[in-house]
């Protein structure tokens, strides 16, 4: 199925937790997530199930005044 | 006689011994970044929350690591956010980010070429972020009106803009700076415009609480050195703000004694 990831189209396997998104992703250190502009706490990570079309925002600290 | 260990100031309820508060762009890279903020001896040290780099190489150091939440207090800024919803949304992802920490920068810019803060955005966001339980330091304007409201709001520190973000124009209404200060029950930090260490000395000497920067270390030749510099103009900006300055006078006034003289 298809998601909209940090802007851009891609496709993941069905009944993909965000847990599953974070680890095929390699993400690494501190990060938050929005699915459809909701916060997903990180204890919820393995719970929440990824839909198909779903917009999914995941963003890190960076440098800046 | 206030020394850098007992002069302290608080920010929601933690004390901190530096008045130098430092952002972490522009620099070349993140030894830089480590290296410049180690020689300001910053306590506190903003961050931009940015849409995470997926796929980036897992060697490529996280400003996190470097910049250790345990060892500063990492402060969150919604730069780039135009409206207060924008501002609201980056906070709320920042405390999540941050495993709960609630204080952030708030700044809601109004125009790309100024980079003004949008006043009446900035009030709309400060209540409901006050009222969402964050503790919110709020970049604005020098007016002393303004600054007060967004303290009454609950804003735990109000921080107004010497010039411009990245201009280095240094503080360009000193009168205003003071007035601010004089009426604040909250510290005072001038957040942007300064560009060199004496215009950092002359905010602190108005009696500001601290100076929050980042265009001027990073954009220097040297940006190692230039934490350095600012370190030691914040602290002896302080340090004559704190000693009271001799009054200004038209003429001289001789400084060895009239009497006594034998010629």
């Amino acid at each position: 199925m298809e998601i909209i990831l940090n802007g851009a189209l891609r496709s993941i396997e069905n009944n993909f937790s965000i847990e599953n998104l974070i680890k095929e992703s390699g993400l690494i250190g501190k990060y938050a997530i929005e699915v459809n502009r909701n916060i997903i706490p990180k204890s919820q990570y393995a719970s929440t199930k990824i839909k198909s079309g779903d917009k999914i925002e995941i963003v890190q600290a960076i440098g800046g005044g | 006689m206030a020394t850098n260990s007992t002069d302290k100031f608080s920010l929601a309820g933690i004390s901190y011994t530096s008045r130098l508060l430092i952002g972490t762009g522009k620099y070349k890279n993140i030894e830089e970044t480590r290296s410049a903020i180690e020689n300001s001896e910053a306590e506190i040290v903003t961050v931009a929350i940015r849409r995470a780099n997926i796929g980036q190489d897992n060697k490529e150091h996280n400003l996190l690591d470097v910049i250790s939440p345990d060892k500063y207090t990492i402060l969150p800024n919604t730069a780039g956010c135009y409206d207060a919803g924008s501002a609201i949304r980056t906070c709320q992802l920042a405390r999540e980010l941050l495993d709960g920490h609630s204080l952030v920068k708030l700044e809601v810019l109004a125009d790309e070429k100024t980079l003004f803060p949008d006043v009446t955005e900035t009030l709309k966001a400060a209540k409901k972020l006050v009222a969402d339980g964050f503790n919110v330091m709020v970049y604005t304007t020098d007016d002393p009106i303004i600054a007060k409201q967004l303290e009454e709001i609950g804003c735990v520190s109000v921080m107004p803009l010497a010039a411009p973000i990245g201009s280095g124009l240094g503080v360009q209404n000193t009168y205003n700076i003071r007035t601010i200060v004089e009426n604040a029950s909250v510290p005072i930090i001038v957040d942007a415009g300064v560009g060199t260490a004496s215009d950092a000395a002359i905010a602190m000497e108005l009696g500001c609480d601290g100076v929050l920067m980042n265009t001027a270390i990073a954009e220097a030749k040297d940006p190692i050195l230039m934490a350095s510099a600012m370190k030691k103009a914040i602290q002896a900006g302080r340090e004559a703000y704190l000693a009271g300055r001799m009054p200004k006078r038209a003429y001289a006034s001789a400084s060895s004694p009239i009497d006594g003289r034998f010629l």
